[in-house]
């Protein structure tokens, strides 16, 4: 199986370990990444922020790029996904204001969890998981984006995604139930409101240590780094302690299936996922 | 309460007559078909710290308040997190609707409620528009000396470098003019 790849800023830096542990995952499926030649930023939330058309055109430039391929492409940034989404649709809808009259746009776009989760790919995954995450319990964070606005995204239930659940269950981690998968963690306010995104964040770790989790598990980017690196403070201003790793999805994928050195992704983690996982054996 | 009869201040509210034609032109949303269900006030995360609820917004746009609209915290507030939008019975994309709000306050040089907010868009734009892709450091970088408040997040950016979740040079694209030319059109 082949796909073209949109890694988008954030896993060429912050998201480091999200690109290398999919590219693990990916490699051990036998499924061949073709990184887009040459992408440009799609904009995330600043380009719509201050100028519609912008963000319009940021995406179609590496919607043609994709085109051209041909093949199915896979967007594991949320706020990359849904804009590339967007642009998607605006470019079939009116393709002369766009200046995209080529575009024919018949790939898929997917994100992480709906590309891993379709019956034939779900079906490598089960064959091969050579040690199943036994004993680790964690609750599905989706966040936003790659979810809303559903006319948008195609995302079946917005308000109540089950795909992450679905593969978590299948690398045998225990998925714990709470209220919180769709709930906005707040990232694009981390530098602007850093007060608020506490708050907002802080909700969500006492929402998953209420429903037992060990671990958060995610495909967003965005919500990553920010619950990862905000927790300390979190914890500092709420007095208690959460200690609560943030994984990618894929990063328990990669340990699961027996992919090399997920070591070098346990290091860029803010909260330390090592202990943890030691004390499940799973290292 | 003020009243004109006792010779006290009386706020006079002057509507916009021409600000809700203007809103619905530019975002393409029927914010007409409000009719004040709440959903979007009920389900928005950042409710708690809005200075006008985003059904007011919505009920506010039809009425022409426009300063109070575009001088609101709210419009900055909102994280774009899209469960409004999701949720409307009208279907008004009421996250699209807040950032027609921005752009218009950029527009129209209205006192911006949250000027950091812009500060930050502007200094991702910055970097987008320089390389092609951003450059997380510098954009941070800008953004801090934009602010003056260069020492807030300096032991967590250390923290990122040390993990190698920062790299410390940019990666320019062959498309550069490409994009630059976008920024042009716009």
């Amino acid at each position: 199986m082949e796909v073209s790849y949109y890694p988008g800023c954030s896993l060429h830096g912050m998201a480091a370990e999200y690109d290398q542990s999919i590219r693990a995952v990916c490699q051990s499926l036998r499924i061949r990444l073709e990184e887009l030649d040459d992408w440009n930023c799609c904009g995330a939330s600043s380009a719509h922020f201050m100028d519609d058309q912008l963000a319009i055109r940021l995406s179609a430039r590496n919607l043609a790029i994709a085109d051209r391929r041909g093949r199915d492409l896979l967007v594991p940034c949320a706020a990359c996904f849904q804009r590339l989404k967007h642009a998607d649709k605006e470019l079939k809808h009116d393709a002369a204001r766009w200046d995209a009259e080529g575009y024919q746009g018949r790939m898929a776009i997917y994100h992480v969890n709906d590309f891993f989760e379709r019956p034939e790919v779900m079906d490598l995954v089960r064959k091969n998981v050579r040690r199943p995450l036994t004993g680790l319990a964690g609750v599905p964070y989706y966040g936003c984006l790659s979810q809303r606005p559903p006319k948008v995204t195609d995302a079946p239930h917005p308000e109540w995604p089950t795909a992450m659940d679905e593969l978590m269950e299948t690398i045998g981690v225990e998925v714990r139930r709470w209220s919180y998968k769709t709930d906005c963690c707040g990232a694009s306010l981390t530098l602007t409101r850093p007060g608020l995104v506490r708050k907002l964040s802080g909700d969500l770790f006492e929402a998953a240590a209420e429903a037992g989790a060990e671990c958060l598990v995610t495909d967003c980017p965005l919500c990553q780094s920010n619950l990862d690196a905000q927790q300390a403070s979190i914890e500092a201003e709420r007095g208690v302690q959460f200690g609560m790793p943030v994984f990618y999805i894929t990063e328990l994928m990669a340990l699961a299936l027996g992919c090399d050195h997920p070591d070098r992704w346990w290091r860029k983690h803010f909260v330390d996922p090592r202990p943890l996982l030691e004390s499940k054996g799973l290292l | 309460m003020a009243s004109a009869a006792s010779g006290e201040d009386l706020s006079i509210v002057r509507p916009d007559s021409d600000f809700f034609g203007a809103v619905e032109a530019k975002s393409g949303e029927p914010v007409s078909a409000c009719y004040q269900c709440r959903k979007c006030t009920n389900g928005c995360p950042l409710a708690f710290a809005m200075d006008v609820m985003p059904n007011q917004v919505m009920r506010m746009i039809q009425l022409g308040l426009r300063e109070e609209v575009l001088q609101s915290h709210t419009i900055w507030i909102c994280a774009s997190c899209q469960t409004c939008t999701t949720r409307c019975p009208n279907d008004i994309d009421i996250a699209h609707v807040m950032d027609t709000l921005r752009q218009l306050s950029m527009e129209l040089g209205v006192e911006v409620a949250e000027p950091n907010v812009v500060k930050f868009h502007k200094a991702f734009l910055d970097s987008l528009r320089r390389h092609g892709r951003v450059f997380e450091l510098g954009m941070v970088g800008r953004y801090k000396l934009a602010t003056m408040d260069l020492f807030s997040d300096a032991a967590l950016a250390w923290e990122m470098l040390k993990r190698g979740k920062l790299k410390f040079l940019p990666a320019g694209i062959q498309g550069k003019r490409e994009v630059r030319a976008m920024f042009d059109r716009s």
